[in-house]
This record gives structure tokens, C-alpha cells and sequence, in this order.
């Protein structure tokens, strides 16, 4: 295949606006992962879950499904709460083995893929709303809208979570916690409830993700697997539990993703997000921006 | 660990050696490791011997399944439950297996039993490959990377067309075995022979150094380094040793499904599986991955026939989440608790 101009330029655009993307679905589990120290494999097939609970909406009630996804935070929040308290009881409190909890989030996402295929089928799914088959041409440069909104809307989304980290003291309690749980406790905070609180937000930023999943692509019950790879790379280049680092490594992955279509071929781009991931644990294990 | 101190042997005297862990709860028996083998090649007589007697090809089906899973579970459990690597991607190394047998058949010729010894180089070479990546880290990275690998193996088969790629392969057999009987019964004496081999070396490794290197570093990997234990060479034993014995699981299966592609032989049930199998029965011992395995494959097969698939597996991944959280050793850990 002969790489013109225009197509370069045009994976370059796509790659940055999936990588706007990439961003808001991994930073629920940048945050759980790097901050909570709780890993949960399964934040991906939960934003499959919100993707079709936000097409749910968009059938019945005619929502458009990034308004549905925003409608489905505080039910995430609540949900997302409730896991914590479960995984708290029953493997955080024992303290003895986290690989115990992480087949605990291995077994919910699959049961969670398992009923997603027994309600839905194996079918793919779309929503119809005007701005996904819509796209603005400058000359050759094509951009989609199917893309660029949800590309506009995952980086609002990370700079809300900033602002809540960095400025609220709720924020700042949650990465004190990452930091020194038992000091935190010295100072009058319980570190359950500021984790239990993480976990809601972390897991209400799947929600939106999903919104964001059905608007750029056909939805199916698997395709939260497909993500895995890629949000853990996110998260690992990027450094754990650093918003700026996660915005960076999934706008790079998106890139490189994109190039290596164009240049390689598109069956070979799910073994890019590995081989960022490997080549990552193996040189800088702390990420582009960990704390080492 | 210095290299030298693995030669001299000095970590062998370690004090983790000197004994209190044979008044551990965990050990079960008495037994020489011989004797064990006999044993077992006894049980696998009698299991051959009843299924032959009764002669109905369903039951080499469904028992041939129930025999891979106890070779992918005991295999797991070298490793996730010895060692507390979890392993997240049982698939690739069984997939691994099952197209060294398509790339030998196609190239040479190779009948099973020779393809079942090389998958087992294959699948072992890629543990270690990628143990000696990912090791170094923490457990938890290692388990995202297995996960990760198996996207990538079957990457990598997708684009392969010499064994098919995305399209699939034939891989028909004959109606007779080579020896006797049905090719079903030939396979699934094949199996019963793995995997008498895989509860073998899981035995024999859980109770020599190995074993108790393993357990060392599950406990405190730090501590295992600190009193000589070279945990970087156990670990990529362990690696190796697990994926080996995956890798011969999945060797016959092009056979034993006559089409295979890449998307059912990488599929992720087979890891909830494996995973839920050994941690039911309780990853301590080699006995559980065999209790788990036996029993909900067992439930598995009769229930395919009766009930939905989807049900069925999602019986599992609720066994797997429940049993983690309510019993965290497992079938063996609550007879044991009595």
C-alpha cells in the first residue's frame, strides 16, 4: 500500500482522537490500579456494560447516548461503592492476597460479558444520532464527528477528574491515601470511606467511557476484552494513577495504533498495545510520568 | 542472587529448609514419589480400562475434556498456586499447543505423539520468554501481561496462514485409532496419559525444593530473596514448567475439534476455566487443581447436554467469584478445616 499525504495525515487525526478516547477509559483504572491498589481487570467490560445501558436509554426513551452516559454516573458511583465494600470485606480487610482479588474482578467481568451475551446476543449494536454519520471536510482532511465528540468529551472528563484530585479535599484525601494511608487516618480521615469514594468515581468514569465506546463503534458483548491490553498499557506507560501521564501514553498509543495500521496492517494492531505494555515493564516500569 | 551462591548450592541449606514446613498443615501424605507414580498409573489403568469396557464414543468426548482441564488446571496451578503468579492467559499457551501440532502435521507429517512432545518445548519456551519479561516485576504486572500475551499470540496465528489464519484449518482424522478402537478412544487415552504425567510432575515439584522454593516466594518473595532462594530462576521454572504442560493439553486438540480457528482456540473460557478450576479445589496442593477439575468438568459436560452453554459458563465465573471471596482455599480447604 502506497502512503499518500492525506491518509498519513489522516491516521494521524484518527490516532489522536481514539487516543482522547483511550484516555477517559483507562483513568478509571489508572486510578484504582495506581491510586486504590486495587486492580480491576474488569473496568473495561464495565464501560461495555455502561455502553449498553446508555443504548437501553437511547431506545427507549430516545436519549442521546452521551447525555445517557452522563445520566449513568451517580448509578456507576453507587454500584461502583458498593464493589468497593464487597472487595473490602472480603479481600482488602484479610490483607492477604491480592492475586485472590484480581480473579475476583477476572470472574465478574466475565460473568458481566456472559450476561451482557445471554440479554443482548452476539449481534453488533449501534445508536443512531445525527453527529455519528456526520463529518467535516477541510480539503482532504476528514474529520469525524463520530470521533472528535467524544474526543472533546473524554478530555472534559479528565479535566473535571483533575480538578477533583488536585483542588477538592476529597481529591487530595485520595492521593494522600495512595501515599500514606496511615497518616491519613492521623489526621482524622477514614481511608475506606476516601477509597470507597475513588472507586465510585473510577467506576462512574466508565459509564461515560461506554457512551463514548457505542458513539465511536458497533457494540458487542466481547469487545471489552479487546480494550484490556490497551488500558493496562495506558496505565502503566503512562505511570499509575497520573492523570497527565494517562492522557499522554493513550494519545501516543492512539497514534501509534494508527501509524502501524497504515504502515503494517490493520489484523496486526491489537499486538501493538502489548508491545508498548512489554517494552514499557521491561525499560520504565514507574511510567512517563510515575511515581518511581 | 548472586549467580555464584546458585552453584555452590548454599541456598539449599537456607534455614527454609531446615524444616518446620514439614509440620505445615499442608502436607498431606507419606507417600514416595514412585509409589505416587504407580499409583497413578493404576488409577489412569482402571479409568482406561472401565471407559473401554464400556466402549460409548460420548464418553471419550466428555471425558477427554474433563482430562485437558485437569492438565490445564494442575499445570495453572504450578505456577498461580505454588508460586502465587497469577496467570491470565491459560489460552495462549493452549493455543500455542494445539497450532505446533497444525505447523508439524502440515510441514512433516508428524503424528500426535511426537507433536504432543514439541508443543510441549513450544508452549515451555514461550513461559520462560515471557516469565524472563515480566518476573522481574510485580505479580500483578505479570498477570495484565499474560492476559495481553494472549491477544498478541493469537495475533500473531491470525496472520499466519501457513496454519490457517484468521480463516481456519481442517484437520481431519481418521475413524480408526492407529492402534485400536475409535481415533476418539486413541485421543483420549492420549490425554489420560498427560495428564496422569501433569498431577505426576505437580506432585513430585510441590514436594521437593522446587516446590518449596516456590512456596517461599509466594509468601514473601522478598524475604525468599534475602535467605538465598534464587526466585528469578525458580519463577521461570515455574513459567516454564506450567506452559509446557498447557501447551501439551492443547496439542490434540486439532483432532479432537477437526476445524480450528483462531478465535475458538484462544478463547477466554478456557482461562475462567482453568482458573476457576484450580481455585475451587484450592491451589495449595496438587490435589485440588484434580478435585476442581475432575468435578466441575464433570458438571460442565452433563450440563452442555442439558442446559445452555451460556449458563454454563456462567455457573463458572459465579463458582470462581464466590469461592475467592468465601472460601479462599478452596474444596481441599474446607475438608481440611473439619
Amino acid at each position: 500500500m502506497t502512503v499518500t499525504y492525506p491518509l498519513l495525515v489522516n491516521a494521524v487525526i484518527t490516532g489522536l482522537l481514539m487516543g482522547g478516547f483511550y484516555a477517559a477509559l483507562s483513568v478509571g483504572a489508572s486510578i484504582a490500579f495506581g491510586l486504590l491498589d486495587i486492580v480491576n481487570i474488569a473496568h473495561p467490560t464495565f464501560a461495555v456494560v455502561g455502553a449498553y445501558a446508555v443504548l437501553m436509554l437511547n431506545r427507549t426513551f430516545n436519549i442521546d447516548p452521551i447525555l445517557g452516559g452522563l445520566l449513568l454516573t451517580p448509578v456507576f458511583y453507587c454500584a461502583g461503592t458498593l464493589l468497593y465494600q464487597v472487595y473490602h470485606h472480603f479481600f482488602e480487610k484479610r490483607g492477604d492476597d491480592a492475586m485472590r482479588g484480581l480473579a475476583f474482578f477476572f470472574g465478574l467481568m466475565f460473568i458481566a460479558e456472559v450476561v451482557l451475551i445471554m440479554l443482548f446476543g452476539v449481534d453488533f449494536r449501534y445508536v443512531h444520532t445525527p453527529y455519528i454519520t456526520t463529518t467535516l471536510n477541510f480539503g482532504a482532511i476528514a474529520l469525524p464527528l463520530r470521533l472528535a465528540v467524544p474526543f472533546a468529551g473524554s478530555l472534559l472528563m479528565l479535566v473535571v477528574l483533575e480538578l477533583f484530585l488536585k483542588k477538592t479535599f476529597i481529591g487530595r484525601a485520595v492521593v494522600a491515601v495512595a501515599q500514606d494511608p496511615f497518616a491519613l487516618r492521623l489526621v482524622g480521615a477514614s481511608p475506606v470511606r476516601i477509597k470507597r469514594i475513588a472507586f465510585g468515581v473510577a467506576c462512574a468514569s466508565a459509564a461515560l467511557a461506554g457512551a463514548f465506546i457505542i458513539v465511536i463503534e458497533p457494540l458487542q458483548p466481547a469487545v471489552g476484552r479487546e480494550f484490556i491490553g490497551r488500558v493496562f498499557a495506558i496505565c502503566v506507560f503512562g505511570g499509575l494513577g497520573s492523570l497527565p501521564g494517562t492522557v499522554v501514553a493513550a494519545i501516543s498509543l492512539g497514534l501509534v495504533e494508527n501509524l502501524s495500521t497504515i504502515f503494517i496492517g490493520a489484523s496486526w494492531s491489537p499486538a501493538v498495545a502489548f508491545g508498548v505494555l512489554l517494552a514499557t515493564l521491561a525499560w520504565r516500569p514507574s511510567g512517563l510520568f510515575g511515581r518511581s | 542472587m548472586s549467580p555464584g551462591l546458585w552453584k555452590t548450592g548454599h541456598w539449599k541449606t537456607g534455614h527454609w529448609k531446615t524444616g518446620h514446613w514439614k509440620t505445615g498443615h499442608w502436607k498431606t501424605g507419606h507417600w514416595k514419589t514412585w509409589r505416587f507414580i504407580a499409583a497413578a498409573i493404576g488409577v489412569a489403568a482402571i479409568v482406561f480400562g472401565v471407559a473401554a469396557w464400556l466402549n460409548i464414543d460420548y464418553l471419550f468426548f466428555a471425558g477427554y475434556v474433563v482430562l485437558q482441564y485437569v492438565v490445564l488446571a494442575s499445570a495453572w496451578n504450578i505456577l498461580g498456586g505454588y508460586t502465587g503468579y497469577m496467570n491470565l492467559g491459560v489460552s495462549a499457551f493452549f493455543a500455542v499447543g494445539a497450532y505446533t501440532t497444525v505447523a508439524l502435521e502440515t510441514a512433516l507429517k508428524l503424528p500426535l505423539p511426537a507433536t504432543i512432545p514439541a508443543a510441549a518445548v513450544v508452549a515451555g519456551l514461550v513461559g520462560v520468554g515471557m516469565g524472563y519479561l515480566t518476573l522481574r516485576l510485580k505479580g500483578i504486572f505479570f498477570a495484565i501481561a499474560t492476559l495481553a500475551l494472549a491477544v498478541v499470540t493469537e495475533t500473531f496465528i491470525t496472520n499466519w496462514d501457513y496454519v490457517g489464519g484468521s480463516a481456519g484449518v481442517y484437520l481431519l482424522h481418521p475413524k480408526r485409532g492407529p492402534w485400536f478402537g475409535s481415533y476418539i478412544e486413541y485421543l483420549f487415552l492420549l490425554m489420560l496419559i498427560v495428564a496422569t504425567l501433569a498431577v505426576v510432575v505437580a506432585r513430585a515439584v510441590e514436594r521437593s525444593w522446587l516446590g518449596y522454593g516456590f512456596t517461599a516466594i509466594r509468601d514473601d518473595e522478598v524475604a525468599a530473596e534475602a535467605t538465598g532462594v534464587p526466585t528469578l530462576r525458580l519463577k521461570l521454572v515455574a513459567t516454564g514448567l506450567s506452559g509446557a504442560l498447557m501447551g501439551m493439553a492443547g496439542a490434540p486438540l486439532p483432532y479432537y475439534v477437526s476445524f480450528l480457528e483462531p478465535a475458538s482456540a484462544f478463547n477466554l473460557s478456557y482461562a475462567v476455566n482453568t482458573i476457576a478450576m484450580a481455585m475451587i479445589g484450592g491451589t495449595k496442593t496438587w490435589l485440588g487443581p484434580l478435585i476442581g477439575a475432575v468435578l466441575l468438568a464433570t458438571v460442565q459436560q452433563v450440563a452442555t447436554v442439558t442446559i445452555a452453554s451460556e449458563i454454563n459458563l456462567l455457573v463458572v465465573g459465579v463458582l470462581l467469584v464466590g469461592f475467592v471471596m468465601l472460601a479462599p482455599n478452596g474444596i481441599v480447604g474446607l475438608l481440611r478445616r473439619r
